[in-house]
């Protein structure tokens, strides 16, 4: 059963009215955002010093802050700290650079979302999803912390990590219960505004999260098991499960958004359309995460198939698409990502595949995940893997017990090797809710295959730069584009839904209406290329698309992309 | 000259400076912003943008005139200067300014140097195109008349 929903209790014009902070030294940016804001009816004050933000953050009550990372007095990564720390507001960062290693710092630092400059209104519309987010789970904390006997020892085993380390943990744990009770109610789920659900749940507390993060880098990559990472981080009741999807799930999360972004941005370039904004704007934030955490150990399994790999994704269990599984509660990490995967798979194409993961939930639920649901960034959140997308690509893994999908982590492998033609930037298949950070593993089906492949990932230059995506954007995109509209609209459809229904997401939404009539088709293609598949590393041959047979079927998906707009 | 005159070489001269790439999609933003109850909202913006860059190039200038060239100095200033530049939609600007980030990183002073006499070029000229563009407005809102809005239609 869903929380009640915050916004009917704060404010009946909600969003209209939130107070918002904005701090940039640059005085044409500050204006710039001032009236951008202001026109998105939000009640704006401004600063161009950091200590002032601070100041006026302690004086008064505010909703949300939004600060540039580049400023004189002090960094923007400090305030963003000292502002989660201390008044525990969402804050989204702005930059003209979008670089991986930035947007990673600021999603460490503990930032919701990350924008690049120049924001766009489509972006600016959306944040107030952060602050339905914060307050979604500090309620349900404060609810569940009553009922759950579990929370309740374990908040009280939590006491010794301070007041924030508490309330991260009982989030956590919250968000465990709240995938459990998710997962019961899947069912109704569908009818939920999209925008509302699935929030993400817990919210990591700063000191978990530095924690969290200094003990993935110090394993590194590879090694960064959840249980290792637990052990480093010695804390008590972190369930590995838990932390690390969440993380992972974030990491995917920044990943795809960064994708979004990079494709929004390069959307931009070469269309002049401004609708992929909202996507650059909000996705910016955790790509650099993305990359640095691939799914242990099934990744090397992975890497040498194609297939969507999600890396770093947390496929967790909390994959909760729209689908109505919403968590597919994968026992160990590679079966999250995987299952992550695979959910987005199962959903439309994959139907018949025994996905050894819960994806086979997955698959019987609706194949859409909504959107709506999907974790929203700065928390943990179980992302509804868009199985649209995956789907597509993932069915040409079918023949392989799910190559990509069964073994757990879906990889977007760095198209680079396969790239060559295709590569566009997909609109990694972030699963957002709100436009912002959602903690979705960018599913970008590589296609190597020609360029026909609509949805063509670039994982690669996805995870390494917003900032490189958009320099080339304007190459990439006319270059591999040979079925201009598809990619095009893909990525458009991104931007479509208000609450920033990351591309795969829309997808996948449109996926579930088409699958009917696309999945049986799509499966027997993708079985067919299954081979090819396998045989292209990492790459996900949309064979589909090839064929022709998802051309439409992406048109179809775009227009309903943006018709869900 | 009449006013539809006026308002035809507005819209010529403004598509103009986007097919030459002095202005891209986010200065069709701006001009979105403007309203009744925010008139001048894009002069403002602009007049502002070039304030402060006078200011960062002023900066610079300075910066690569130093014995020691600070490099990360430098960067931040080219950094801001490519971020305000891309929001009021100065295109070629902001590219100039990216070219010069480039010459920061591999710590090319010579490089530099030419990316900065670029990045003046580019701001002077653009200048140049925004103080036609409100002449023209302004010839046009003195003759009684509204300034017609552009779309991005190729």
């Amino acid at each position: 059963m869903r929380v009640e929903r915050i916004i009917n209790e704060t404010n009946d014009e909600f969003p209209i009215g939130i107070r918002v902070l904005a701090v940039d030294d640059d005085p044409t940016c500050l204006l710039l955002l001032e009236t951008l804001l202001r026109r998105c009816k939000y009640n704006v004050t401004t600063t161009n010093q950091a200590i002032t933000a601070l100041k006026l953050l302690r004086q008064n009550k505010f909703d949300l802050v939004i600060c540039d990372v580049h400023m004189p007095d002090m960094d923007g990564f400090k305030l963003l700290e000292l502002v989660g720390l201390e008044m525990d507001l969402p804050v989204i960062m702005l930059s003209a650079n979008g670089d991986t290693n930035v947007v990673m710092k600021g999603i460490t630092h503990g930032a919701c979302d990350y924008l690049l400059k120049p924001v766009r209104i489509e972006e600016l519309n959306n944040i107030w999803q952060h602050v339905v987010r914060r307050k979604r789970f500090e309620r349900k904390d404060r609810y569940n912390s009553n009922s759950q006997d579990k929370l309740r020892a374990d908040s009280g085993e939590a006491v010794g990590m301070g007041s924030i380390g508490n309330n991260g943990k009982l989030k956590k744990k919250r968000k465990d219960q709240d995938e459990d009770e998710e997962r019961d109610e899947n069912g109704h789920h569908n009818n939920e505004d999209p925008s509302i659900r699935k929030k993400p749940r817990v919210v990591w507390s700063a000191e978990l999260h530095s924690k969290f993060v200094a003990a993935v880098n110090q394993l590194g990559m590879k090694n960064a098991t959840p249980k290792k990472i637990l052990e480093l981080m010695n804390v008590e009741k972190l369930t590995t499960q838990n932390k690390f999807r969440l993380y992972l799930k974030r990491i995917s999360c920044a990943a795809n958004q960064q994708v979004n972004i990079a494709a929004a941005v390069r959307m931009r370039s070469p269309n002049g359309l401004g609708n992929f904004h909202t996507l650059a704007g909000s996705n910016q934030l955790h790509n650099a995460a993305f990359r640095s955490f691939p799914p242990r150990g099934v990744l090397g399994r992975l890497n040498t198939h194609a297939g969507l790999l999600i890396r770093g994704l947390p496929s967790r269990g909390t994959i909760r698409s729209g689908h109505g599984q919403s968590s597919v509660n994968f026992g160990n990490d590679q079966s999250k990502l995987q299952s992550f995967v695979s959910g987005i798979h199962n959903a439309n194409i994959l139907q018949g595949l025994p996905m050894s993961l819960e994806l086979d939930q997955v698959q019987t639920n609706n194949g859409v995940s909504h959107i709506g649901e999907l974790p929203i960034a700065d928390s943990t959140t179980v992302f509804p893997v868009s199985s649209s997308l995956i789907d597509a690509t993932i069915t040409g893994f079918s023949g392989n017990p799910l190559l990509g999908v069964t073994s757990h982590s879906l990889m977007l492998e760095a198209s680079s090797q396969q790239a060559g033609n295709s590569r566009d930037i997909v609109p990694a298949i972030g699963f957002r809710n709100g436009n912002t950070s959602s903690d979705f593993a960018p599913l970008a089906p590589a296609s190597n295959r020609e360029s026909n492949a609509d949805l063509q990932c670039e994982p690669i230059p996805i995870n390494c730069n917003a900032g490189e995506l958009i320099t080339s954007a304007p190459q990439e995109w006319n270059s591999p584009y040979q079925s201009n509209v598809t990619p095009c609209s893909m990525n458009s459809s991104i931007p479509v839904s208000g609450t920033m229904v990351q591309f795969g997401l829309c997808l996948d939404q449109n996926n579930s209406m088409d699958s009917d009539s696309i999945g049986p088709s799509s499966f027997i293609d993708n079985s067919a290329m299954e081979q090819s598949i396998i045989d292209k590393e990492g790459y996900l041959m949309l064979e589909p698309w090839e064929q022709g047979s998802h051309i439409p079927y992406n048109i179809g998906l775009l227009e309903d992309l943006w018709e869900l707009q | 000259m009449e006013l539809v005159q006026i308002q035809r070489r507005l819209v010529d001269y403004t598509k103009s400076l986007f097919m030459e790439g002095f202005l891209d999609a986010q200065f069709l933003q701006l001009q979105q912003l403007q309203d009744d109850s925010n008139p001048d909202f894009v002069f403002e913006v602009v007049s502002l943008f070039f304030e402060d860059s006078e200011k960062l190039l002023n900066e610079l200038t300075i910066a690569l005139d130093q014995p020691n060239v600070d490099f990360k100095k430098l960067d931040s200033h080219v950094h801001q200067l490519k971020g305000s530049s891309s929001s009021i939609g100065a295109q070629r600007v902001k590219n100039a300014c990216i070219a010069f980030r480039n010459y920061c990183d591999v710590q090319n002073i010579e490089g530099c140097l030419t990316c900065l006499q670029q990045v003046k070029q580019e701001c002077y000229l653009v200048k140049n195109k925004f103080e036609t563009l409100f002449r023209l407005e302004q010839q046009i809102m003195a003759s009684g008349g509204s300034v017609p809005t552009i779309e991005l239609g190729f």
